[in-house]
């Protein structure tokens, strides 16, 4: 009874608010090789000859452009290599096939065989290398063709990397950033499935980072790389081919996103709802549906998952009272599970009008046939009936 | 089987009239007495490069007309079965990885030729070819492919999780297979029944480190496991030269006495087999294979498969080297078969692959309430939860 006044109330006063220059893309992503564009050969040279052709046809703002994750991760791996001559890549198929995903399309050709350099399928031993190589003074990036495989190398990532500074007192930093596709793709399977964002999270010595946009993807990118600690970087294979918007200040050599930040990606009042990756997407398009019905939510990007930024989710529970966190990874000892705890320990609980809801993957290995993969996963639908629900509306 | 697949050969090149009531083992006779045909031929075979050992395989292999016409089938069969999946896969109808195994052939069936059914074999994720010479049938393994529920795993696996009766995969994760297999093996060694395990993996997982902790331990306890490498040439789209400081996938056993094999030769194939099953059998501890293959296909689906070797050289291997054309070429040179019993065959296998095409495309998706069976084994019914805590499944098996 309570919860659904305080909702009304909420409902009477409010409006809705739009911040950022957080978007939606466009429903059909264009890709490179659009009939309207001349395909570019450089990869830093793509998004700005797309923003020559679109910038009429979307009538967006003058110097804003739209570039897919794929070419923000790229332009951010050129402008670190460029930068910082420690940086180099490995990784499968990085150098000669520009990447499995195609991420590192023309760095090979442009800066050879040493600094993008191609492994054999050795995760175990390739991985300890790039930690030694960091230990010895160089950054390097560390591709996983998918984090599935990271399972091989995982002793390497958490003993070796994450826990070396604190076993040196301060001696001996690892500035390594490991990077790859995470969580489930389409069809791929239980073993090509998993998200690792709670068991990376887990660890202290870590940080944690899961892009969203180009933008999360470019400047998260260059914060890592730039960052002395050893970073693990969730990128996600569906959004790859996925356009956004990217600001003029975005597209600069010097454009970082903080790490430890989490991003308002819209203002609401009557829910807030917590996500990373590709479920920012899902929420997103679920508050744009729920706008009809007079709901308002906030959408709360992390960005990062460690160290995860509390505090702007305590303020916006604060001023919603009602929390749902919304992730692709298995809900025992997940991402939301966390928030949940850490919302228990501080201020914002005793503004909660409802217990917090968790919105997860579904706790079984990943199946192959669509429809139970599809029934896997929180769906645009399962956030629309979970805010109803805590909103009793 | 072998009986029925002679007399209704016999059959249709004697005419209707032949087919009136003659009993089936009057009939049989009169096949194996067809003037035309011989029954047996015998064929030199390229001598394997040895590590380790000896004396290796033998430089000669007898093949049956029987032998040649199932062995043909086999091969023709998986060929066309992939090129179907290849189809389907471009349709969007097969969705996520599709590894294909077409160039192969003469792997697979020439290992299975060279062993019991109560063997067992393990490999990677290209695994199509293996999964039907362990029995699985063509409409069980498309239907996977499809995810329909009447596939062999229900729809569950996808293409790289097949599995059958003493066929363990169907494995994803590159090289993960190969302790595996060694441990199927200890199990053999443990019950004593005289079963070895085939262990499979590529010239990429070859660089993989569990391998060699599997060869040292493999050694050691003498555990009754064939190690075989199948050397395709490229671990996804890198070279073997650029990716193995030795590409003596052979050698790589070090202390483990290798065999190299022409991959491409189906007698080749089950000569080295029998040798290497031979080996283990008798107690002397694993043995390790290299089979040197090609796939036409690229790595998967999504790898055209030209930006790391040419056209030409894919172009070479299908018209020098192709496992059925050369099996056919045996075959026909030596009169254990004519053309149009082979065309036969062609279209019988053709039959079968667009039936279970059709079953594989009009078969139901699985039910939702599968999504949470299979998570334990013995289990009383348990409660999974979906992306919600509203969304329950009950798993009941």
């Amino acid at each position: 009874m309570a919860a659904a006044a305080g909702a009304l109330r909420r409902l009477a006063r409010c409006g809705p608010q739009q911040v950022g220059s957080g978007r939606l893309p466009p429903p059909a992503p264009l890709s490179a090789g659009s009939a309207l564009t001349p395909v570019p050969v450089s990869p830093q040279g793509l998004g700005r000859r797309l923003l020559l052709l679109r910038r009429g046809i979307h009538g967006s703002a003058p110097a804003a452009v739209q570039v897919t994750v794929r070419d923000a991760l790229n332009q951010a791996l050129d402008e670190e290599l460029e930068r910082d001559e420690r940086v180099f890549l490995l990784g499968e198929e990085v150098a000669q096939y520009d990447g499995a995903y195609k991420i590192s399309r023309g760095l090979w050709k442009k800066y050879g065989d040493k600094r993008i350099i191609d492994t054999p399928i050795s995760e175990m031993g390739f991985t300890g290398i790039a930690v030694g190589a960091a230990m010895a003074g160089l950054r390097p990036i560390c591709e996983f063709m998918t984090f599935n495989f990271s399972m091989q190398a995982i002793d390497q990532v958490i003993n070796s990397a994450s826990k070396t500074l604190y076993m040196s007192a301060g001696m001996m930093p690892v500035p390594v950033v490991f990077r790859g596709p995470n969580g489930a793709s389409a069809g791929v399977g239980a073993q090509h499935s998993q998200c690792f964002a709670a068991w990376y999270g887990h660890c202290p010595g870590l940080k944690v980072v899961s892009p969203w946009s180009s933008e999360d993807a470019k400047g998260l990118l260059k914060a890592s790389v730039r960052d002395d600690n050893p970073v693990v970087m969730l990128e996600n294979e569906l959004i790859y081919g996925v356009p956004f918007e990217m600001s003029e200040e975005a597209q600069s050599k010097d454009f970082l996103v903080p790490i430890g930040k989490a991003k308002i990606e819209r203002q609401g009042t009557h829910v807030t709802l917590v996500s990373h990756s590709r479920s920012v997407g899902h929420c997103l398009e679920a508050a744009a549906v729920l706008v009809k019905e007079g709901v308002e939510c906030e959408v709360i990007n992390l960005r990062t998952i460690r160290p995860m930024d509390v505090e702007s989710i305590e303020a916006s529970v604060v001023k919603t009272n009602h929390l749902i966190t919304v992730e692709g990874g298995w809900p025992q000892f997940g991402v939301g599970a966390e928030i949940c705890a850490r919302i228990m320990e501080g201020p914002a609980f005793n503004y909660l009008d409802a217990p917090a809801v968790r919105l997860t993957g579904a706790d079984v290995p990943m199946p192959y046939a669509k429809i139970l993969e599809e029934n896997c996963l929180p769906q645009v639908k399962d956030i629309i009936f979970a805010v109803k629900k805590i909103l009793n509306i | 089987m072998r009986k029925m697949l002679l007399a209704a050969l016999s059959r249709v090149l004697q005419g209707p009239a032949a087919a009136a009531a003659r009993p089936v083992s009057r009939v049989v006779v009169a096949s194996r007495n067809y003037a035309d045909f011989a029954s047996e031929a015998t064929f030199d075979i390229k001598k394997c490069d040895l590590h380790r050992l000896e004396e290796g395989p033998p430089g000669t292999a007898v093949l049956t007309r029987e032998e040649g016409l199932r062995y043909y089938k086999t091969m023709q069969t998986i060929r066309r079965m992939e090129l179907k999946s290849d189809q389907l896969y471009k349709q969007k109808i097969i969705r996520g990885f599709c590894h294909l195994y077409d160039g192969q052939e003469a792997c697979c069936v020439g290992l299975e030729a060279a062993i019991k059914p109560t063997d067992h074999l393990i490999t990677a994720y290209r695994a199509h070819g293996y999964a039907y010479t362990r029995g699985t049938s063509v409409r069980e393994i498309l239907a996977e492919l499809t995810g329909r529920k009447g596939g062999c795993a229900k729809g569950k696996g996808g293409s790289m999780h097949l599995y059958a009766q003493n066929f363990y995969g169907g494995n994803g994760i590159v090289g993960a297979q190969v302790p595996l297999g060694a441990g199927i093996a200890l199990a053999c060694k443990y019950f004593g029944k005289d079963e070895i395990c085939l262990t499979l993996y590529g010239d990429g997982a070859a660089n993989q480190g569990q391998i060699f902790e599997t060869y040292n331990m493999a050694a050691l306890w003498k555990l009754p496991c064939i190690f075989i490498c199948e050397n395709n040439r490229y671990g996804m789209g890198t070279s073997v030269e650029r990716a193995a400081a030795s590409t003596d996938y052979y050698k790589r056993g070090d202390y483990i006495p290798g065999i190299r094999v022409d991959g491409m030769d189906i007698l080749c194939v089950r000569e080295a087999t029998k040798f290497a099953a031979e080996h283990c059998r008798s107690g002397k501890g694993p043995i390790l294979m290299e089979l040197q293959t090609y796939r036409y296909h690229g790595h998967s689906m999504s790898d055209p498969g030209i930006s790391y070797r040419t056209r030409e050289e894919i172009q070479e291997v299908r018209s020098k080297s192709d496992p059925i054309t050369l099996l056919k070429d045996r075959i026909l040179n030596n009169s254990l078969s004519s053309v149009e019993e082979l065309k036969e065959i062609d279209v019988e296998v053709r039959k079968e692959i667009e039936e279970a095409a059709q079953f594989a495309t009009t078969d139901p998706e699985p039910p939702l309430e599968e999504l949470c069976n299979h998570i334990y084994k013995n289990e009383p019914p348990f409660e999974v939860r979906g992306p919600s805590q509203w969304i329950k499944y009950k798993s009941v098996g």
